[in-house]
């Protein structure tokens, strides 16, 4: 007898991606270059959030042929976005195979008010979030692993920052809580308190917690891993960099041995111009992905 | 006392530290090539296996893990540890650190959606082990002095060739520590009939 689509096998898959990046890539060329860089597994995409951003429009799922050609061009794990609440993009990538789905807010939300229900998919899904009610209502709902929102394609990893640091001085705080104040804290998150009461035991999120959203050098992806990401999603920082191959291998090794500074400043030395970045403030509100679906 | 370490370049690392707990075991996590020299056994964790590889070879520990193991001290591989010790892997040109007499298939069972757990028979293990499949790799030969502990639907998914053990399966994912605690004893007993060990350094 073999269970498929367990909790343990969608989870788990997260847990053997620790330690390492998750690099966005839109061609086989692209997905070679970040598997022979050491990637842990690939983002198939049609564009890099960045060429999002500058595009406009709606932005929905990549053409199946695109993650067709990915999946055929490397042996690691492939994953791929889905539009927020967005059922058929979702069960379609499954059915393609992909390893993992991003039901992602870099996509145009196709649904405002619910997303996914997780839990009745095989495949595993992750999803972003800005502080722990959020994190927990995605958990909730089946995500097997979770990412910080940032500002995707913005190479500005400041809300990143703060969205890791919210998460995790949000978990501190409920462990240090008694189980009388669980409810109301539930309440308050808007996140479901036997996940809370979970948190509140181990002191951890039940599932991987990955940094994502702006991160464009090998310092962010140290910092962020700092910080208590278990892992790092980049996005348009290596394909928009000046030799992507060079910066992804640096990226990589930057996660693994982020608190060995001499090593990294070896790593961050000649790599040429990283992508360009977007100041905060100069976004208008419309343009702040992290604030779609919550 | 023995101390075991935890190669952690990348994978789940903290899952196997806490599977590995017993009051004589230390354990070390294991980024730098000069701790290996105060172990007495060695886990390669599950994760993905072309990133461990590129990692070992970075960072000069292809040489050492192979004298680690040839100097006799016991090494335990889950799913992509496994896939480092194997001796063949199908469709590539040699194996990794090839220190088993193995041949594996990377992704056996097929993509993410057809991982899946299952309950094992590992013989001198467990009668009712749970295991947890994910991408995972499948022994397909086995040398003459390997033996295969378990196997699921007539493949081989665990095995031990003297002081190395490995199975495609993840036994840290979940709360059952037998499998591990197999490889502690072997690690004591390692430790007990070879005092050479404490010579090779």
């Amino acid at each position: 007898m073999a269970d498929r689509g367990t909790d343990r096998v969608k989870r788990g898959m997260a847990e053997m991606q620790k330690g390492g990046v998750i690099m966005d890539v839109v061609n086989a060329e692209q997905a070679k270059i970040a598997e022979e860089a050491g990637a842990v597994a690939v983002m198939a995409l049609e564009r890099v959030p960045a060429d999002i951003r500058a595009a406009g429009g709606v932005a929905r799922m990549a053409d199946p042929t695109i993650v067709e050609e990915v999946m055929n061009a490397v042996s690691i794990p492939v994953m791929a976005k889905a539009r927020i609440g967005h059922i058929v993009e979702a069960r379609l990538l499954e059915s393609l195979g992909a390893d993992y789905i991003d039901e992602s807010e870099v996509l145009t939300p196709a649904d405002e008010v619910y997303h996914l229900d997780k839990s009745e998919y095989t495949v595993p899904f992750v999803c972003g979030a800005r502080d722990l009610g959020e994190a927990l209502r995605r958990v909730g709902e089946g995500a097997s692993m979770l990412r910080t929102k940032g500002e995707p394609g913005t190479g500005n990893i400041v809300e990143a920052v703060r969205h890791m640091r919210m998460v995790q001085s949000e978990l501190k705080k409920i462990a240090g809580m008694s189980k009388d104040e669980l409810m109301t804290e539930a309440k308050n998150l808007g996140a479901p308190y036997e996940l809370l009461l979970g948190i509140k035991e181990t002191g951890k999120l039940p599932v991987v917690n990955f940094a994502a959203g702006g991160i464009a050098t090998p310092a962010d992806a140290a910092l962020m891993m700092q910080l208590g990401a278990d892992g790092v999603f980049v996005g348009s920082g290596i394909f928009k960099s000046e030799h992507p191959d060079k910066y992804a291998k640096a990226v990589v090794e930057a996660t693994t041995h982020y608190q060995d500074y001499e090593l990294i400043a070896r790593l961050s030395r000649g790599l040429g111009t990283a992508m360009q970045g977007l100041e905060m403030s100069t976004l208008a509100p419309s343009e702040r992905m992290q604030d779609r679906s919550m | 006392m023995v101390t075991i370490g935890v190669l952690a370049l990348q994978g789940a690392v903290q899952e196997h530290v806490k599977s590995l707990q017993a009051p004589d075991v230390e354990t070390v996590i294991v980024k730098r090539t000069d701790q290996l020299d105060a172990l007495d056994g060695l886990v390669f964790p599950g994760g993905e296996s072309t990133t461990m590889r590129r990692l070992v070879n970075k960072y000069g520990f292809y040489e050492p893990l192979r004298e680690f193991a040839a100097a006799g001290k016991p090494i335990l591989g889950t799913c992509a540890g496994l896939i480092l010790m194997a001796e063949r892997i199908a469709q590539e040109p040699q194996g990794h650190l090839q220190l088993m007499d193995i041949d594996v298939q990377r992704n056996a069972f097929g993509r993410q959606r057809e991982s899946f757990e299952t309950t094992l028979v590992v013989k001198d293990v467990a009668k009712d082990m749970e295991a947890v499949f994910i991408r995972a790799p499948l022994i397909s030969s086995t040398g003459d002095d390997v033996e295969v502990l378990s196997s699921f639907n007539g493949e081989i998914v665990a095995a031990r060739e003297n002081h190395l053990l490995a199975c495609s399966f993840h036994p840290e994912l979940t709360d059952d520590t037998r499998f591990h605690q197999y490889f502690v004893q072997m690690v004591r007993e390692s430790k007990e009939t070879a005092p050479e060990h404490t010579a090779v350094t």
